[in-house]
């Protein structure tokens, strides 16, 4: 059955990819950097510490988080891997979003051909109804289908 | 562009192109990141920048290419900047033959040519790479009430906190904006009420609690709010001097990398709590009480990540963040005593001490005794980044040992208190 949630676009735009869920801070750094440096044409996710997410393919899929933890390094960790093309096509945040995601996720907007549409402020519901591999449809004012 | 910040005329007008495309997207990005967060307009920026991105990583293009075109553009910081350490010294910490052929032309092998790009944006000087920015020998310290633009979480923290400035925890490319543009988005950290705290760590434990496990509780509990501690005072006095500030770095690292903490208050100590007190907290404010069975706690909840638990370790790295002039005589004394102790000449283990390059110069030229005696008992200085070090697959599967939670958090290495590991370091494993 399908859901709806309505969360706040902070870089809007109309994607449906499969969800990938992490209950917990995503790491930027740690989850993204192993496959960025290996030059890899997919990211897997390479952070140890996250169980709900390590080992796990992210790139094109709608990462589902609370928000993102870690290295002031985080917001160019996402512009980079946007700009490699192996970023996630989307990030649905279900608190307010902190400041490496936010800069990360307009920096990739303004400086390279590609985006990573972000939507957050989704709520606690909204993480605990998503789960893996279910159907995501996110509209360009916020408002995301899980299906 | 939509957009919901109040821009003055000439904001505006640089929005529109009137400084050129490049300035335009600069602003653009800064003005998005201040509408994300409910900024209402730009504040100036006071005091000179501090960038996070010290490392010419290949895979880092993207970011190579932002920095030619402000470069092409003409654009620059509006103040001289420090930036974080770099991360190789082949002299103090050695690689091997593959090591290096992967850190040379793998890894960092864009290490020159950004230096080259760095220096055109404006970099203070050749020396200028250290986490640890605001200590006197590097010379990057804003005063209190300073509007910084800076990344680096442990750099951060400390200036907000311990020194009374006014940052967000940007991330890397936003700060270097903020510096060329002169201003930043007004929003948090920058403002009174997020300043103010909303926990009370209450400390009762029954001695100095270990700074890097007690900022490791607190990140971990209170994630990016602010913390107003209370008790600490009763261990550290109400006098910020070098060995209490060298705490207050350490501790706010461990706050900073373990959670997402930009700012904490200590009572009767950091300069707001002095000002203000409990002023300083929120009504809502929740306590998080702190005693030695909670640190014990927290610190037995640290995964050991290496690919063989049982392996011995090979190397040690104590310096993350950028040790002190006081901390490097301090580690000296203690590694001296501990060999007496054990009847012993030279550490046992590749030690690795790290701090900035002018706190070396200073060490080397006003304590040569003292330096002298650091490298006679086998230990190594260096001015690295040990994260950086470590942060790839081959360095990254070593056995590596540190005090340090946020080297800790970032790699594999295993963390040890300040008295464990030089137990360790100087038997030569466990």
């Amino acid at each position: 059955m399908a859901k709806e949630f309505k969360g706040r676009p902070v870089v809007a735009g109309n994607i449906h990819a499969k969800a990938v869920v992490s209950r917990e801070g995503v790491n930027t750094l740690a989850t993204f950097q192993k496959s960025a440096l290996m030059k890899k044409k997919q990211v897997i996710c390479s952070d140890q510490n996250n169980k709900d997410i390590y080992n796990k393919n992210l790139t094109g899929m709608a990462l589902c988080l609370p928000k993102t933890i870690g290295s002031t390094t985080g917001g160019m960790v996402l512009h980079t891997v946007c700009a490699l093309g192996i970023a996630p096509a989307a990030m649905l945040f279900s608190e307010s979003i902190d400041s490496l995601a936010a800069a990360g996720v307009i920096l990739a907007d303004v400086w390279t051909q590609g985006t990573i549409v972000a939507v957050d402020r989704l709520g606690d519901e909204f993480l605990n109804y998503v789960q893996d591999n279910m159907t995501i449809t996110v509209k360009q004012d916020g408002t995301v289908t899980v299906e | 562009m939509k957009y919901n910040m109040t821009l003055t005329p000439e904001e505006e007008g640089i929005l529109n192109g009137s400084q050129g495309e490049t300035m335009a997207k600069v602003i653009k990005t800064l003005v998005l990141y201040g509408d994300a967060f409910g900024a209402e307009k730009f504040v100036d920026v006071t005091a000179p920048g501090h960038l996070v991105t010290s490392f010419g990583i290949s895979v880092l293009k993207p970011v190579f290419s932002i920095m030619n075109e402000l470069i092409e553009s003409g654009l620059k910081a509006k103040m001289p900047f420090t930036l974080d350490p770099r991360p190789v010294d082949y002299d103090n910490v050695k690689c091997n033959f593959a090591q290096k052929f992967v850190f040379n032309k793998v890894i960092y092998g864009m290490q020159k040519p950004y230096e080259e790009q760095l220096k055109k944006l404006g970099l203070k000087s050749p020396k200028s790479f250290s986490c640890t920015c605001y200590l006197d020998e590097v010379g990057n310290t804003p005063k209190k009430g300073d509007i910084l633009s800076w990344a680096e979480s442990s750099a951060v923290v400390y200036a907000n906190s311990v020194l009374g400035a006014r940052c967000n925890r940007n991330s890397g490319i936003i700060e270097l904006f903020g510096q060329i543009l002169g201003k930043v988005p007004l929003f948090d950290l920058l403002t009174d009420e997020g300043r103010k705290a909303k926990w009370i760590i209450e400390v009762k434990t029954t001695k100095t609690p270990e700074a890097q496990i007690l900022g490791s509780a607190i990140g971990l509990k209170v994630m990016e709010d602010v913390p107003y501690i209370k008790g600490l005072d009763k261990f550290l006095g109400t006098r910020l001097d070098d060995k209490v500030k060298s705490y207050l770095k350490d501790m706010g690292a461990a706050t900073a990398s373990n959670g997402a903490v930009g700012l904490y208050h200590v009572e009767n100590l950091t300069p707001e709590a002095v000002e203000s007190g409990s002023a300083l907290i929120r009504d809502d404010a929740k306590v998080y009480v702190i005693d030695d069975a909670e640190l014990e706690r927290v610190k037995s909840s640290y995964p050991v990540i290496w690919k063989d638990a049982n392996a011995q370790p090979e190397r040690c790295f104590i310096g993350c963040p950028h040790l002190s002039y006081n901390q490097l005589i301090e580690w000296t004394q203690r590694f001296e005593s501990e060999l007496k102790k054990q009847n012993k000449s030279k550490v046992g283990l590749n030690t690795i001490l790290s701090s900035a390059p002018e706190v070396i110069e200073h060490f080397k030229k006003d304590d040569k005794e003292m330096y002298d005696k650091l490298i006679g008992l086998g230990l190594k200085l260096t001015s690295i980044c040990p994260l950086m070090y470590m942060n790839n697959p081959l360095c990254g599967s070593k056995p590596v040992i540190t005090n340090s939670n946020k080297l800790r958090t970032y790699t594999s290495a295993r963390y040890f208190t300040d008295d464990e590991i030089t137990a360790i370091a100087v038997k030569g494993g466990f």
